[in-house]
């Protein structure tokens, strides 16, 4: 699909469109406020990024989406269908069409199970081949990722950490998905094994067509494999743009912040760069401070920035911001 | 400036059931007083292997080393009794690991665990060793030291725990401080804040620093010599420049390539390196490299490469030196992507 018609189209091209979502979890008698209202659509066909520093809630968004935890609040519409609300062969079927690619390739891979029946598990649990026909397809699919059929009969814990992912990815595909979420693929695999990987997962959204959301810590990454970069704190989004226009124009002091600490593998670069250290360590999500929750490491925070939420809204065309500086 | 440390063809091996590993495989650098230098490579490379050794942490049985010399001090530390070692470890060499969570002791008070080297090398007092204590970890950044240093490392975040291990390294004034990884386990912001404090300690305390990473955004940003290994084996080293700007080896290239970075934009596809890492139980006969280099001839199979110097300061071990090799340019992402 081009840019054109990405644009006539855009009304119906949001396939995941999520409204003011939140999810609590009860810890004792206290409240974490791990996701605390966050909207943002995906459109079709494209990378959204998810970035954040742990505890931020990008994993938590990640997983509310696709229903591993009930929403607190909010509401998730994926294809125009309320994600919260399924039911039945609904949900079976939404089940299939998103699908999750998780971080630890090492624990997310059943032990006791071999390749053939971990990857073959979605196709028996929706009925989509049997017998020869579902060991083909997932001969195929093994291919798709860069492994064969001697790698069938075998076991987790015979294959490498990249090898791992790629069966990852194989079970994800293994149901047709359209969309697929990627929670840190790559953090746990070494930088050589990292751009394996990501190519693959490029490559597989072009030849199928695939919708991503990228979740990861690693901001060069995400900027190198996302159409939009999300970047969130401490339960909220704070800033969403097209990745280009996130890195060369940031407006949220967080997010400059953050894209001034990630290291750069350039020593005159690194010599020369103005770099912005926030001051002390991220808040706690079960009393989190009032209005805008960057302020108590904001270097730029004014008197408002304590008594009221910044309200999340598109100052330009697809430059969202939540940030009292620019209201 | 005078050689503070010096690793001569290290070898380490662990024996285990299924056979003996070979982790170090002749490993050299050296270090100078004051200076900071990187030892990069990916998991299972050996680099954290050769810095324990140092230390001499890895407990032996299962690991054996079989060859080589460290010499420190006009000592061969890989000969030292365990009796002497106790006297440098911590003392004059001392280190910082991975993960602050787990290599700080959980049932001391953070105090405790300053206090005691200091008691220990420096034979000071309690209360002397205290007020050190409080002036340490105000030097590393923590606020109010004197309510701190009677808390538990599990009230502190991860940022502050990172912060409160150098301040044990640091304690003793040490002439090598060894950091593996500091600041993988860590956001950031955090990072950066840790890298900084690093910096700063070094200038104040003059320590040298080995820093062991496989995060070439930090090397850049704090080292000024590189050791690249792979495979046990040291395939390239140089200065932080020559590192960057001249790699020789195709794995520097190839390191180098396939990470993007974030000031640029590019379309251009990352350029992985296929396959992974050989296995140390039985380590190739040639370069170890060669079975995942698109460069690789028939000799590098066959024989390992010798450290060619290319500069002074510059020494890579691959066959392509050789005169009668065939010219390779490094792939332009390699070299500062224009």
């Amino acid at each position: 699909m081009n840019a054109e018609q990405t644009k006539t189209k855009k009304q119906e091209d949001i396939i995941l469109d999520v409204q003011n979502l939140k999810k609590h979890f009860k810890v004792g008698r206290q409240l974490v406020q791990a996701v605390d209202g966050v909207t943002f659509q995906v459109r079709r066909g494209e990378t959204l990024g998810l970035v954040g520093e742990s505890g931020c809630g990008k994993s938590t968004v990640g997983r509310t989406l696709i229903r591993l935890y009930s929403a607190t609040d909010g509401k998730v519409l994926f294809n125009d269908k309320d994600v919260h609300a399924l039911r039945g062969a609904n949900l079976k079927q939404f089940h299939r069409k998103m699908q999750m690619i998780f971080q630890d390739p090492y624990a997310s891979l059943n032990p006791r199970m071999k390749v053939l029946d971990i990857i073959a598990e979605g196709i028996d649990i929706h009925g989509l081949s049997q017998g020869e026909e579902r060991r083909n397809r997932v001969i195929e699919l093994l291919e798709t990722v860069g492994l064969n059929r001697s790698h069938l009969e075998r076991y987790p814990h015979e294959f490498s950490g990249g090898q791992r992912q790629r069966i990852g990815i194989a079970r994800a595909l293994a149901v047709e998905p359209d969309f697929i979420i990627a929670d840190e693929p790559i953090s746990a695999l070494d930088v050589s094994i990292q751009a394996q990987v990501v190519n693959l997962m490029k490559r597989l959204q072009t030849e199928r067509g695939l919708t991503y959301l990228f979740i990861a810590h690693d901001l060069s990454m995400v900027k190198y494999i996302s159409d939009r970069v999300g970047v969130m704190y401490l339960g909220n989004l704070v800033e969403l743009a097209d990745s280009n226009t996130l890195y060369d124009e940031p407006l949220h002091p967080y997010t400059e912040a953050l894209l001034s600490a990630v290291p750069i593998p350039d020593p005159n670069v690194a010599k020369t760069r103005e770099r912005i250290i926030l001051e002390g360590d991220v808040p706690s999500p079960i009393n989190p401070p009032s209005g805008c929750r960057f302020r108590t490491r904001c270097p730029k925070v004014k008197d408002i920035c304590s008594q009221v939420v910044p309200e999340w809204k598109e100052i330009k065309e697809n430059h969202w911001v939540a940030c009292h500086l620019y209201s | 400036m005078s050689k503070v440390l010096e690793v001569k063809d290290l070898q380490v091996s662990f024996k285990t059931y299924s056979g003996e590993v070979h982790a170090v495989r002749g490993v050299s650098f050296d270090l100078d007083e004051g200076e900071t230098i990187a030892i990069v490579g990916e998991s299972g490379c050996g680099k954290s292997v050769t810095s324990q050794t140092l230390m001499r942490l890895l407990p032996s049985p299962p690991s054996v080393i079989k060859g080589g010399e460290v010499l420190f001090d006009g000592k061969d530390l890989t000969k030292v009794s365990e009796k002497e070692m106790e006297k440098i470890r911590g003392a004059q060499i001392a280190m910082i690991f991975q993960d602050p969570m787990t290599s700080l002791n959980p049932t001391l008070k953070v105090g405790d665990q300053i206090t005691e080297g200091l008691m220990k090398h420096h034979k000071m007092s309690k209360s002397d060793a205290k007020k050190k204590a409080v002036e340490m970890l105000k030097k590393v950044g923590i606020p109010s030291p004197e309510k701190r240093i009677n808390q538990y490392p599990h009230q502190f975040s991860g940022g502050m725990r990172q912060r409160a291990m150098i301040a044990i390294a640091l304690a003793c004034a040490p002439k090598v401080l060894i950091a593996d990884e500091p600041t993988t386990a860590l956001d950031v912001t955090i990072q950066a804040q840790i890298i900084d404090l690093m910096k700063e300690l070094q200038k104040d305390i003059k320590t040298s620093i080995i820093l062991i990473t496989h995060d070439l955004g930090v090397v850049a940003d704090i080292a000024k010599r590189v050791v690249v290994m792979y495979a046990g084996k040291v395939v390239e080293s140089g200065t932080l420049e020559e590192i960057f700007y001249q790699p020789k080896h195709p794995y520097t290239w190839g390191l180098l390539a396939s990470m993007p970075r974030l000031d640029q934009t590019s379309d251009q596809e990352l350029l992985p390196i296929p396959g992974s890492p050989p296995d140390l139980f039985k380590p190739p006969k040639g370069c170890p490299f060669a079975a995942r280099c698109k460069h690789a001839m028939k000799i590098c199979l066959e024989e390992m490469p010798e450290a060619t110097k290319v500069s002074s300061t510059h020494q890579v071990a691959c066959w392509l030196e050789h005169d009668m090799a065939p010219k390779v340019e490094p792939p332009a992402a390699a070299v500062g992507g224009e």
